[in-house]
């Protein structure tokens, strides 16, 4: 209770809703968020019957109360695997103690390999950032393999969990219903927040992909994070408002585009450099927005990879499509 | 340089591609980029072969703009280029074999995924026979334990997603295993490239310096590359994943994901750590033992089981089993048998896949042997296709596993007491095991009885004769003309070193 308006001007005052709410008088999620109650789990029986149910299934079985066989096996295997374990830690132990000290000036891995990356690094690739300039340039190799790791991940992940409609007919229809069994829809302090946050970390993931070649940072790490806040996106208003931008069709466009960009690219300049021709690609001047060579584009189709898988791998898991 | 030596690198970059691009295609299209790329990658192996065996000189390619240790290299001699064309037949003829299955047991709207998964095994399996940097080969191991995890579960019912599970943990394992190897290698030696490798820890071995990490990392990347390519102790996955799936992937699977794997222990064993460390650290002693419990362990499993397609993945485990027998004789020529071994068996087991689901066909898709009595006579191609398997499973002379089973016994003849008793008594043993389980099968599809099946109606498919033809040819090729095979991959061995 105010002591400086009277009741009726207070009730409208923000105070009033805030206290209220603080006593526990009103629910803000009452009445404002779709709720949904989740199916009531139908078996009664407690953990401790399953339990005795499994046990009698097992014993039924295999007879665990009288074959020795199996009794046997279960000690020997456990002495077996604890012996094992030991001996392995022992290993792994000795293994550590011989091996070169960290940070040791004199260690086998400073040798000429690091050194030309760091002194070269910047003059050959044209990159200020010595880690993509290595990922991507040097051993490009290897980088073109593990996005390609990504992409058939997501791949195998499309296998098990998409569900096609021309399969089982109703199942999309019933997994789209079930979407909010146990989370409320139109989270309103969920919606509030993702409005402020949501564009502030795709433009944080878009400033870290752009200028991986300038400061720490660059694709894997910026694709994270933009696919990060395509979740926050769709958790906070449902598949109804992405799927007007982000549907499967765009996920295969994107991904193609931008896996065989990488390809085509990497492929022009493998030839060239294992051919000994000129590669004709500018380096520009280093620490510009636009120079270090192919390692820009690289770096944002890489991070459109990445964002794009996880995002498919978070719809995957939640209602099998998008 | 000429331009032949591109052509490791246009081969892999080809099947990448193609991987890619399959994403965008349906099913149909798919499977026609599938067949043109494999084609295309086989014609050229073939032409990089013939343009090897004339330079008589391996040669490295540089991957980009930088010199070998600081950018990336692969490297092609006659061993890899007969290997990429061995596999890229073995795989063009398991897809064409198995096609009627794939359409059948794949749901239509993920038949393209089937070959985007293909493409990139393509991919990986080409760029672990070509790197010739450690950490490009962990890189391709990942892809090709993904794929190989989906070319298990595509076909989809309960008895693949459990082999899948079980083939993602311990194949995982092994990678870890693999991982950590190549770890404790870069942390002794400072370097990723092979041969860069190789002559830092032939100093290291004549100074003594790390000697203990060494070992641990030697027996670290020989037991990742056994429990993935299942060895006898770690087959624990293999007999459902090879069973169930479909049976193009079971043949792929079966003889060319666990073989890309072994060569590349060959690899690592040669061109990494040196022969002579290897066998100064005493690890291949475990390989031969454990070689040796498979090729009995195996066979017995495969005695006792009652369906067709797990009987022929325990054969696998005996077979993987003579493999590592091979390397852990320690010798040149228990290695060239080894290989042989390889190239021999992949033919022959996607051979007997593809050849057993054209008799479960014709038998209600059953796999119990009680089913399957008299079935060569419903489906007579398949019939003498899986007896040709059988024969050369066993040995009989004109057919490859008879060279494999020469090459093993003249290899351990050769070596020391300690070694050739136990393996000579070994290999009999497997061998007449092997007849037992074989020769059996064979006997019950030929055994003239009425069955329940004989007025089903029978599809013909000149596609699947085809494939069948093909691989009894490629059978034989083996078994007659070993002569230049043998040839050529001592003389790849010895590119190696």
């Amino acid at each position: 209770m105010s002591k400086l308006r009277d009741e009726e001007s207070y009730k409208k005052t923000k105070a009033y809703s805030f206290f209220r709410w603080y006593r526990g008088e009103k629910d803000p999620f009452l009445g404002e968020v779709e709720m949904k109650a989740g199916h009531p789990y139908k078996d009664k029986r407690t953990a401790e019957e399953l339990m005795q149910e499994k046990e009698a299934i097992m014993d039924r079985v295999y007879d665990i109360g009288h074959n020795k066989e199996i009794k046997f096996f279960k000690t020997v295997y456990g002495i077996i695997s604890v012996i094992f374990c030991l001996a392995l830690t022992f290993v792994l132990l000795l293994m550590v103690s011989y091996s070169p000290k960290t940070g040791n000036p004199g260690n086998p891995n400073e040798n000429e390999v690091p050194a030309r990356y760091i002194e070269n690094g910047l003059q050959e690739t044209g990159a200020v950032n010595i880690v993509t300039g290595m990922i991507l340039d040097y051993r490009a190799f290897d980088t073109l393999g593990e996005s390609h790791v990504l992409f058939i991940a997501t791949i195998t992940v499309f296998i098990l969990l998409r569900i096609d409609k021309d399969e089982k007919g109703k199942e999309k229809d019933r997994e789209e219903a079930n979407d909010r069994n146990y989370e409320p829809k139109n989270d309103a302090i969920l919606q509030v927040i993702a409005v402020i946050i949501v564009p502030l970390i795709i433009i944080f993931g878009i400033y870290v992909i752009l200028n991986g070649h300038l400061s720490p940072g660059g694709g894997f790490s910026g694709g994270a994070i933009i696919g990060a806040g395509l979740i926050l996106y769709l958790n906070a208003f449902g598949f109804a408002k992405t799927e007007r931008f982000f549907t499967e069709k765009t996920y295969k466009i994107i991904c193609f585009c931008s896996l065989s960009f990488y390809c085509l690219a990497k492929s022009y300049s493998f030839f060239t450099g294992a051919n000994h021709l000129e590669s004709g690609i500018p380096l520009g001047t280093p620490g510009a927005i636009l120079s270090s060579g192919l390692i820009l584009p690289l770096n944002i189709c890489v991070g459109l990879v990445v964002a794009c898988t996880m995002y498919a791998f978070y719809a995957l898991f939640r209602k099998g499509g998008f | 340089m000429d331009f032949v030596q591109n052509i490791p690198f246009f081969s892999i970059l080809l099947s990448l591609f193609s991987g890619t691009v399959t994403s965008m295609v349906n099913g149909k299209w798919a499977k026609r980029i599938n067949a043109f790329i494999i084609t295309v990658i086989m014609a050229m192996s073939t032409v990089l072969l013939f343009y090897l065996l004339g330079t008589k000189e391996s040669y490295t390619f540089m991957m980009g703009h930088f010199p070998a240790p600081w950018g990336n290299e692969i490297r092609a001699g006659v061993l890899e280029a007969l290997m990429a064309l061995f596999f890229c037949i073995i795989m063009l003829l398991s897809l064409v074999g198995g096609r009627g299955h794939l359409e059948r047991e794949i749901a239509p709207s993920k038949q393209n995924l089937y070959y985007i998964l293909i493409n990139l095994l393509l991919s990986s399996l080409l760029a672990l026979i070509y790197t010739n940097d450690l950490f490009t080969a962990y890189v391709f191991v990942e892809i090709n334990t993904i794929s190989a995890c989906g070319l298990i579960m595509i076909r989809q019912n309960g008895h693949t997603f459990e082999a899948a599970v079980r083939y993602m943990i311990m194949s995982l394992l092994g990678s870890g295993l693999l991982l950590l190897g190549i770890c404790i290698l870069y942390d002794c030696t400072g370097h990723l490239l092979m041969s860069n490798i190789k002559s830092s820890i032939i100093m290291m071995a004549a100074t003594g310096d790390y000697h203990i990490p060494l070992v641990v990392a030697i027996a670290f990347i020989c037991v990742g590359l056994a429990i993935k390519s299942a060895l006898f102790p770690f087959h624990s996955w293999l007999p459902n994943a090879y069973g169930y799936s479909t049976a193009s992937s079971a043949a792929i699977l079966s003889s060319l994901v666990s073989k890309g794997y072994i060569f590349l222990l060959i690899k690592i064993c040669y061109r990494v750590i040196g022969w002579e460390v290897i066998l100064s650290s005493k690890v291949i002693h475990i390989l031969f033992l454990f070689g040796l419990c498979g090729m009995i362990m195996g066979s017995l499993s495969a005695i006792s089981e009652n369906d067709i397609r797990r009987m022929i993945a325990f054969s696998s485990v005996a077979q993987i089993g003579y493999i590592y027998m091979g390397i852990g004789l320690g010798t040149l020529e228990g290695m060239t048998a080894s290989i042989y071994h390889i190239l021999s068996h992949a033919a022959t087991k996607s051979l007997l896949f593809i050849a057993a689901v054209g008799l479960t066909d014709t038998s209600g898709q059953s796999k119990k042997f009680i089913d399957l009595t008299g079935a060569a006579y419903r489906n007579k191609p398949a019939g003498i296709a899986f007896t040709v398997g059988a024969l050369s499973m066993v040995g009989i002379p004109g057919f490859s596993g008879f060279i494999s089973k020469l090459l093993f016994g003249t290899a351990c003849i050769q070596n020391t007491p300690y070694k050739m008793l136990p393996t000579l008594i070994c290999l009999g043993i497997s061998t007449i095991l092997n007849a037992i389980y074989f020769m059996k099968t064979v006997i019950r599809i030929y055994t003239p009885v009425k069955s329940p099946y004989d007025n089903m109606p029978v599809k013909k498919s000149f596609r699947y004769a085809g494939a069948l033809v093909c691989f009894v040819i490629l059978n034989i090729v083996l078994g007659m003309c070993s002569t230049p095979i043998v040839n050529m991959i001592q003389m790849g061995l010895k590119m190696f070193s």
